[in-house]
This record gives C-alpha cells, structure tokens and sequence, in this order.
C-alpha cells in the first residue's frame, strides 16, 4: 500500500484516481465512442451526486451529525423541481430560449429555497435535541426520512413522477460517431461551477475560514470567541440546499421520479462522504467522480455488479486510507 | 481586586466529580503557575474557567463579573485566551490563517504582528505552510501566538513544555515573560524548573482541590512542602 501511495504522490496523489480508472476502462471496454459516452454520462452523474453530498460531508465534519435524513431534502428537490417545470410547462415548450431558461432557473430557485427552508427546520426542530448523540440521530433522522418519504406520497403520489425538461437541454450533440446528451454537460457544468463556488467560499472568506478550522476543532473555535453553534444552522441550511439542488438535477436527468428517490441516493451520497474524507469539499468531488464514473463502467460491462462496485470501492479506498481520499483533518 | 477568583469552584465530568473545591485568587500581571500531579484538576481547572466544562456549583469571576454561566465565545469575547494542552492548532489551515482567525475583524494590527514575528520568528518562515507540517515547538509558538494577536487581560495556558526540546523551552521561557509585562497569564505546567523561572505566584492543587496557595519565591525556598505536595526530591 505504502509503494502505491508514494508513487501516486509523486505524481498528483489520489486527484488521478478517476484519470487512471477512465483509462483502465478505456482498455477493457475498446470502443472509443462507447468510452466517451459512458465517460460523459460517468462524469454528469458524479457531478450531480455531489450536489447532494457536498453538504451532508460538511455537516458531517463539522457538526459530528449523521444525518440519514439527508437524502429526503434531494427528494423534496426533485419534486418540488418537478412541480415547478409542469406548472411552466408552456415556458418550456415554448420556442424562446430566454423563456426556457427562466423555467429551469426558477426551478432550481425553488428547490433550493425548498431546501433551505427545508434544513432550518429540521436542524432546529430534529438535530438540535440529539447533538453529541449518534445512536439518537441516526434513529431520529432515518424516522425523519421515511416520514418525508409518507409526506411526498400524500402530496405528490405514489405513481411515478415526471419531469419535464426544457427544450434546450434535449437532444445530444453528435461529433463523429459519439453522441453526448446535452443535458449532461449542464449537469456537468453546472456542479463544477458549485465546486468553484464552494471553494471561493470555503478559501477566500472569513465564515470559509471559520467552517474549515470548526471542522478540525470546535471547542477551539469557540474558545477563540466564535458561536459555532449559529454556524451549525448556516452550514446545515446550505448542505440541504445544495442536496435540493442534486435532486433537481437528478429529477430532470431521470425525467421520471418515484418517492423512494431519496432512500435510493442514500447509500450512494454516504459511500461518496466516507470515501471522500469528512468535512472535505474536494474529496466529496473526488469521490463522487470516482463513483459516477465507475457507475457507468461497470453498469456497461456487468450490469448486475454496478451497485457492488461502489461497495468494492468504499471498501479498497477505506483499506488503503482509513480517513478517505482527502480528509479535512490531517 | 483579583483579576480571577475561582470560588468553590466543583467540576464533573460525567459521572465522576473531577474538581471538588477550588477557589483561587489569580492577581493582575505576571505569571500565575498552578502546579500538581497528573490527574490533580489542572486541566479540568481550565477548562472550567474557559466554560468548555461547566462548574457546578461555584462561581468564576473575572474582573468582577460571574463569566460561570457564559458561553465560551463570550468568555473569550471577556478578554480570555486559552492554549490548550493539545495546543488546538488548525493543521489545514495555514500559518496565517490560524492568526487571522484570532483576530477581532479579520485584519491584522501591523505593530502586533511585528511583536509576534519578533517573539516568534519561525512562524515569519512558514507564513504560508499548512499548520500541520510545522514541528511541535513552531506549533506551540503558533498556539501563543495566536493568544496573543488581539489584546487580552489573562492567558489560560496548559503545559507548554510537554513534548518539547530544551532549546525551545528556553525560548518559550523567554517570550512568556516578554508577554506577561502586559497580559497575566494562568499557566498549568508540570516542568517544575520551568514554572519557578517564570511564576510570581503560584498554587498546587491535588486531587481537584487547592491545597497550597502563595509566592513562587517562598516555595522555592520550602523544600520540604516542595516534596510533600508534588513529589519532588529536596
């Protein structure tokens, strides 16, 4: 183990992870238009799980919360997305792109908003009680989800949704003989914009600062004048916001979602936090990467052995390194 | 007046009563040294004062004002800066960072920071290294420093020298008295020939109560109470 990670580190440590699993399964699979299709959709579907694990990694470091109710704010996302995108159902067929971006945007405003109104409520009414409790979280916030999940069946039913999406984000692009969907570069996009804008927020700025050194040592934090705890709020807020945001993308990527979305995502967005690292935005972006990209692969080779993969991976990664790929905590 | 007074002072830490009596009266300016065996209630003591545990009953009373049942932000909002044991260092973030955290708005006050690196000049050389690389005497000259970046009236400091090398004691030795002509400071420490080169007052506690209490000079001179309370041979 300690010969691989020397020779990772000499040559950019765990960040070529999903470089070197994207050219062993260039070898294995053979046909460069399937790799670039499956790498594409890889890199869509990484992006968008982590939207939704972003946070739940912060709140994990940060706040020493396990939080499997996580997942139902990415289901109230999609269906609130959902809603949203059928009530402007004319916006989006409409032959104006201006109308069609407004659709999708307001959308996504309303998933959010949805989320952080969504995560407010729960960190005060739910987490505020069982802090320093992990045998009391994990309880209460795995009976808050299937609570959330009952709630999106009496409002939305428990018939499969679906999604409208606009009409600029149909159809693929075709170069060659490779089709790549064009709604999977937005995805892809629009999560690297939220990894940048992360970063900006978590590098450049005091409450930056302030998650990052809280993630490491509360008590320090505190004991240097600052109330963490109204940080707890914040953070928790914009974990929930951002899985909205996942479950929005993820709605309009399906186009058709049913109300046991959240608990499907569930493994997927832990195993992408712990192989990760806690608390570290760069390594949930690695990680999810690694788990979309191998998602696809896998799914395209062995179909039945997708889910596994994910295991196999939580399970390689945790054996080489115990605290994930790139923990906040050195 | 007393700067700090501890006033039967009782800390528990779950189910086990760790302090049982502790009242102490810490003076303005120089270096208090609170002194005792493992596990006699200095850290506990503290910690307590910081309000990282909380004493129940008794009180802590700093510049006149029962600070027991506040917050630990807004103890340290009072003017206290604690230094733990572990020296509570942020090792993601850089040299930098860990200073401009401490600070009240996120600016530097340039003639502090000149006081720091002069104190402190290592910190000068990693200003941009990842806290976790420095060795153990930069980052404990870190965890000082970073007490010291805003004005405060006391520093709580547990064991300092623990782990460290002769040459940065005597160092550490050094910046404690430049920083004690204008801030008091607390300070927990085992080293025994450490704490008398520094402490104008002092108190022994054992078995989480004060059971000696009075000037360095004179305990010094005791050898007899020196072995009797802490061990040491006469």
């Amino acid at each position: 183990m300690k010969a691989i990670t020397d020779i990772l580190g000499r040559y950019g440590g765990v960040n070529l992870l999903p470089v070197a699993v994207a050219v062993l399964a260039f070898l294995v699979i053979g046909a460069p238009s399937s790799w670039v299709t499956l790498t594409v959709a890889g890199l869509a579907m990484g992006m968008m799980i982590f939207l939704m694990a972003s946070g739940l990694s912060l709140i994990f470091g940060l706040m020493d919360v396990m939080n499997f109710g996580h997942s139902a704010f990415v289901s109230f996302g999609a269906f609130v997305a959902a809603s949203t995108l059928a009530a402007l159902s004319g916006w989006l067929g409409a032959d104006n792109i201006a109308l069609n971006i407004l659709a999708l945007v307001l959308a996504m405003a309303a998933a959010i908003v949805a989320g952080l109104a969504g995560g407010w409520f729960f960190e005060a009414v739910i987490i505020k009680p069982v802090y320093k409790d992990h045998l009391r979280q994990i309880l209460i916030t795995m009976g808050a989800l299937i609570v959330a999940e009952q709630i999106i069946l009496a409002v939305w039913g428990g018939t499969p949704t679906a999604v409208p999406r606009p009409a600029f984000l149909e159809g693929a692009w075709i170069i060659g003989d490779v089709s790549i969907e064009i709604y999977r570069i937005f995805a892809f996009a629009l999560g690297l914009s939220v990894y940048i804008a992360l970063g900006m927020v978590l590098g450049y700025t005091r409450v930056g600062l302030l998650i990052r050194a809280g993630v490491e040592n509360r008590e320090m934090v505190e004991s240097l004048g600052f109330r963490i705890d109204r940080l707890f709020i914040a953070v928790f807020m914009l974990g929930s916001g951002l899985a909205a945001l996942g479950g929005a993308m993820w709605a309009g990527y399906q186009t058709l979602i049913s109300p046991s979305l959240g608990a499907e995502m569930m493994i997927v967005v832990f195993i992408v936090v712990i192989v990760g690292g806690l608390g570290s935005i760069h390594g949930t972006l690695l990680a999810a990467i690694l788990v979309g990209l191998l998602n696809n692969y896998v799914g395209y080779l062995e179909p039945k052995m997708a889910l596994v993969s994910n295991m196999i991976l939580m399970m390689v990664i945790l054996l080489w390194r115990p605290n994930g790929l790139n923990p906040a905590i050195k | 007046m007393s700067l700090l007074s501890l006033k039967s002072m009782r800390t528990n830490i779950g189910q086990y009563a760790v302090l049982h009596d502790v009242s102490l009266e810490v003076p303005e300016g120089g270096v208090f040294v609170l002194l005792g065996r493992n596990g006699a209630g200095k850290t506990t003591t503290l910690r307590s004062i910081m309000g990282l545990w909380k004493p129940s009953p008794g009180s802590v009373v700093f510049r006149g004002e029962d600070i027991s049942g506040l917050h630990t932000a807004d103890i340290a909002r009072k003017g206290i800066a604690f230094v733990p044991e572990n020296m509570g260092i942020f090792g993601g973030l850089t040299v930098e960072e860990n200073l401009i955290l401490a600070t009240a708005n996120g600016k530097f006050d340039p003639a502090r920071l000149d006081r720091i690196t002069t104190l402190f000049p290592a910190l000068k050389t990693f200003w941009t290294k990842q806290a976790w690389s420095l060795s153990g005497g930069q980052k404990q000259m870190l965890a000082v420093a970073r007490a010291i970046i805003e004005p405060r009236a006391l520093i709580l400091i547990d064991e300092p020298t623990k782990g460290l090398a002769p040459a940065i004691i005597d160092a550490m030795a050094e910046a404690f008295r430049e920083i004690a002509e204008t801030t008091t400071i607390l300070l927990v420490e085992q080293n025994f020939e450490f704490a008398k080169s520094l402490g104008r007052d002092m108190a022994v506690i054992d078995d989480g109560r004060i059971v000696h209490t009075g000037s360095m000079k004179d305990f010094i001179a005791n050898k007899a109470l020196q072995e009797k309370l802490l061990s040491l041979s006469a």
